[in-house]
C-alpha cells in the first residue's frame, strides 16, 4: 500500500519540479512559452542521450514521462532503437516514429474537437 | 532608446500554481499507467497510453472552454505536461475552423505546437548522427 | 476652411457640434462602470452570429445605426464616413459598413482610429465640402487575440502588463451646430518610436507618441494643461499613463492632475480581471460615447482633449523583432463655443 503511495508522491513531486523550472523560465527569463517547450523537448533528448533521463523515469513514473521532457526522451530512445537495428536509415525512421502516438493523438483529438465544439469568449 | 523604465515586477505567487497543478497532472498520468497496467495492457505501453489519455483530456478540456482558465492559474503546470502540447493542436484546429476543415483546421492546427516537432525531431536527428558516427549504440 | 495652427495643430473656423453618438459594448464591458452610458450592451460577444469578425461587423452596423437614431437622421442625411478597426484589411468596419451605402473613408490608425476618424470629419466639415460626416471604429476581444496573438482556447498566461481589448464601438456624427459638445480643434500626431519590442506592454510603446502629440498641441496653441479639465487617453493603461506623466514631466509640463485613460475607464480593474486595463479602437470611441460626450453635453466636463493612441504593429513586424512605432491624435472636445484661445 505505502508503496504504491510513494510511486504517486514521487509522481507528484517530480512532474511539479519540471514545471516549476518552467515556471521560472516564464517569469524571469525574456523566454516566450512556445520557446520554453522546444527548449524542454531538445532537453529531453539530449538527457536521454546522455543516459540521465531513464534513471528519473525509474524514479518518478509519470513525473518524468508526462512533462515535454518525456516527450523527448522518448524520441531518443526510439532513435536509438531504429539506429539500432537499421543503421543509417534508423536517423530519419527514429524521431516521428517514436512520438507517432503522442502527435497521432493530439491531431485526432483536435480534429475531433474541431468538429464538436465551438469557439467561446473568454470570461 | 530612453525610457525602457517601469516595466511591473513579476509576481512569484505562479509558482505555487505551477507546481501544484503541473505535480496533479504526472499524479494522474501515473494512476492512468498503472490503471492501463491492471486492464493487461503490455508494460512497454502503459506511459504512452497514459500520454495519449491525457492528450484527449486536455483537448476535450479546450473544446470545452475550460482549458484556459485552468492554465491562467496553473501557467507553466499545464504548458509542460503533454497537456499543453495538445491544448496547442486543439485550440488552432477549434478557432480555424471558421476558415473551413482544410485551410483552416487542417492547414494551421501545428500553428502553435509545430515547433515543438520540428525541433524535437530535428534534435532526434541530430542526436542519431552522433550516435551513428560514434557507434554508440 | 480649418486653420493651420504650427506644424500639427487645426483650429475649426465653423462651431462644429457632435450632434449625436453611440456607444455599444458586450458582456465585460456591460459588467464596467461605465456600463448605464451605453447605447446597448449585448452579453453575447457573437452578437448572433457565426464567426468573431461577422459579429464585429455587426456590432459596428447596430452602432451606426443607433448613432443615427439617436440624431434623427437616416443614412442618406450622411455624406460620408471614417472608418477604422484592428483586423486585417479592416474588415470589422468595411464589412459592417457593407449595406449603409454611405460613402466610406478607410482607416487605419489602431487604437487611435477614433481621433483620426473626428479629426478628418471635422476637415471636411469645417470646410463645408460636406454637410454632415460620421466617425465610427471598433474592436472585439476575440478578433484581436486570433490575429495578434493566440487562438481564444489557447492556455496562454498574460503578464500584469497586458490589457484587454474591449469588445466595443463607437460613432459620432459631426456637422454644424449650435449645440455641446463642440469639436474646437484637431491635432495630427507623428510616428514615434522610442524602441519598445514588447507586445503585452502596448502602453509603454504608446507613451511616446502620446506625449509627442500633447506637446505639439500645447505649443502650437500655446496653452497649458490647466486650461483643459482632461485629458483622455485611449489605451495607455496604467503603465503607459505612468510613463506619459514622467515623460511629459521631464519637459515641464505636467498633466498628473488632469489626465485619466479610457483604459482604466471602462473597466473596474479591481473586479474585473483586466490586468492593465482596456485595449483596442472601441474602448476610446465607446468611453467617449457612453460617458465623456454625455459629460461634456452637461457641462460636468468643460474642455476635453480627448487622444487614443495607436500601436501600430503587425504580427509580422513583432516576429522579425521590430520595436513597436505608436501614433496619437488630438480632439479638443468642449461644452463651450469660445474661449482659452
Amino acid at each position: 500500500m505505502s508503496a504504491i503511495f510513494l510511486s504517486y508522491l514521487k509522481a507528484f513531486v517530480v512532474g511539479g519540479l519540471i514545471c516549476l523550472v518552467g515556471q521560472l523560465l516564464i517569469d524571469f527569463t525574456k523566454l516566450t512559452p512556445a520557446r520554453i517547450l522546444v527548449a524542454f523537448v531538445v532537453a529531453g533528448v539530449f538527457l536521454s542521450g546522455l543516459g540521465l533521463y531513464q534513471p528519473l523515469i525509474d524514479f518518478a513514473g509519470a513525473g518524468a514521462t508526462v512533462p515535454l521532457t518525456g516527450f523527448g526522451a522518448t524520441i531518443a530512445r526510439g532513435v536509438r532503437d531504429a539506429v539500432r537495428e537499421y543503421g543509417f536509415m534508423g536517423i530519419l525512421l527514429g524521431p516521428l516514429t517514436a512520438s507517432a502516438a503522442g502527435i497521432t493523438a493530439a491531431m485526432i483529438a483536435g480534429l475531433i474537437v474541431s468538429l464538436v465544439f465551438k469557439s467561446g469568449d473568454k470570461s | 532608446m530612453v525610457k525602457k523604465a517601469s516595466p511591473p515586477s513579476k509576481i512569484a505567487a505562479t509558482l505555487p500554481g505551477a507546481f501544484l497543478i503541473g505535480g496533479l497532472i504526472c499524479l494522474l498520468g501515473q494512476t492512468l499507467i498503472d490503471g492501463y497496467a491492471a486492464l493487461g495492457v503490455e508494460q512497454k505501453f502503459c506511459p504512452v497510453a497514459a500520454s495519449c489519455t491525457l492528450v484527449a483530456l486536455a483537448a476535450l478540456l479546450t473544446g470545452l472552454n475550460i482549458f484556459d482558465n485552468i492554465a491562467k492559474y496553473a501557467g507553466a503546470g499545464t504548458l509542460v505536461p503533454i497537456t499543453g502540447f495538445a491544448n496547442a493542436v486543439a485550440s488552432p484546429a477549434l478557432e480555424f475552423k471558421t476558415e473551413g476543415m482544410v485551410l483552416g483546421v487542417g492547414a494551421k492546427m501545428f500553428l502553435i505546437a509545430g515547433p515543438v516537432i520540428v525541433y524535437g525531431v530535428a534534435a532526434g536527428v541530430l542526436y542519431g548522427l552522433i550516435i551513428w558516427l560514434f557507434g554508440l549504440y | 476652411m480649418a486653420k493651420k495652427q504650427g506644424k500639427q495643430t487645426y483650429l475649426m473656423q465653423q462651431c462644429l457640434t457632435v450632434r449625436a453618438w453611440a456607444a455599444v459594448g458586450s458582456k465585460k464591458e456591460g459588467q464596467g462602470p461605465l456600463a448605464s452610458g451605453f447605447d446597448l450592451i449585448e452579453p453575447d460577444s457573437t452578437f448572433g452570429q457565426d464567426s468573431w469578425e461577422k459579429a464585429e461587423s455587426r456590432m459596428v452596423s447596430l452602432t451606426v445605426a443607433k448613432a443615427l437614431s439617436n440624431a434623427a437622421l437616416t443614412y442618406e442625411d450622411i455624406d460620408c464616413i471614417f472608418a477604422g478597426d484592428l483586423l486585417n484589411q479592416c474588415v470589422g468596419t468595411t464589412f459592417g459598413l457593407r449595406d449603409s451605402g454611405i460613402p466610406l473613408f478607410g482607416l487605419y490608425g489602431a487604437c487611435s482610429t477614433m481621433a483620426e476618424g473626428m479629426l478628418l470629419a471635422s476637415l471636411l466639415v469645417d470646410s463645408q465640402t460636406v454637410r454632415r460626416a460620421m466617425a465610427v471604429t471598433s474592436s472585439h476581444f476575440c478578433t484581436a487575440e486570433r490575429q495578434y496573438r493566440f487562438p481564444l482556447e489557447y492556455g496562454s498566461v498574460r503578464p500584469p502588463s497586458a490589457q484587454w481589448t474591449a469588445t466595443a464601438s463607437g460613432a459620432v456624427v459631426l456637422e454644424e451646430g449650435n449645440q455641446p459638445p463642440y469639436l474646437r480643434a484637431a491635432a495630427v500626431g507623428t510616428v514615434e518610436d522610442l524602441g519598445v519590442t514588447d507586445q503585452n506592454n502596448m502602453g509603454a510603446a504608446m507613451a511616446p507618441a502620446a506625449a509627442a502629440t500633447l506637446r505639439r498641441f500645447f505649443a502650437d496653441t500655446n496653452t497649458s494643461p490647466e486650461q483643459f479639465d482632461l485629458i483622455a487617453t485611449g489605451d495607455l493603461g496604467a503603465i503607459g499613463s505612468q510613463l506619459l506623466v514622467e515623460l511629459l514631466q521631464r519637459d515641464g509640463i505636467d498633466i498628473k492632475s488632469r489626465h485619466t485613460d479610457c483604459g482604466l475607464l471602462i473597466y473596474d480593474r479591481q473586479k474585473q480581471d483586466v490586468h492593465s486595463g482596456g485595449s483596442g479602437c472601441g474602448c476610446s470611441a465607446s468611453v467617449l460615447g457612453s460617458y465623456l460626450l454625455p459629460s461634456l453635453r452637461d457641462g460636468k466636463i468643460r474642455n476635453l482633449l480627448f487622444m487614443p493612441t495607436g500601436a501600430l504593429l503587425s504580427p509580422t513586424t513583432v516576429q522579425q523583432k521590430e520595436s513597436i512605432p505608436g501614433i496619437a491624435h488630438l480632439v479638443w472636445l468642449s461644452h463651450e463655443k469660445e474661449g482659452i484661445l
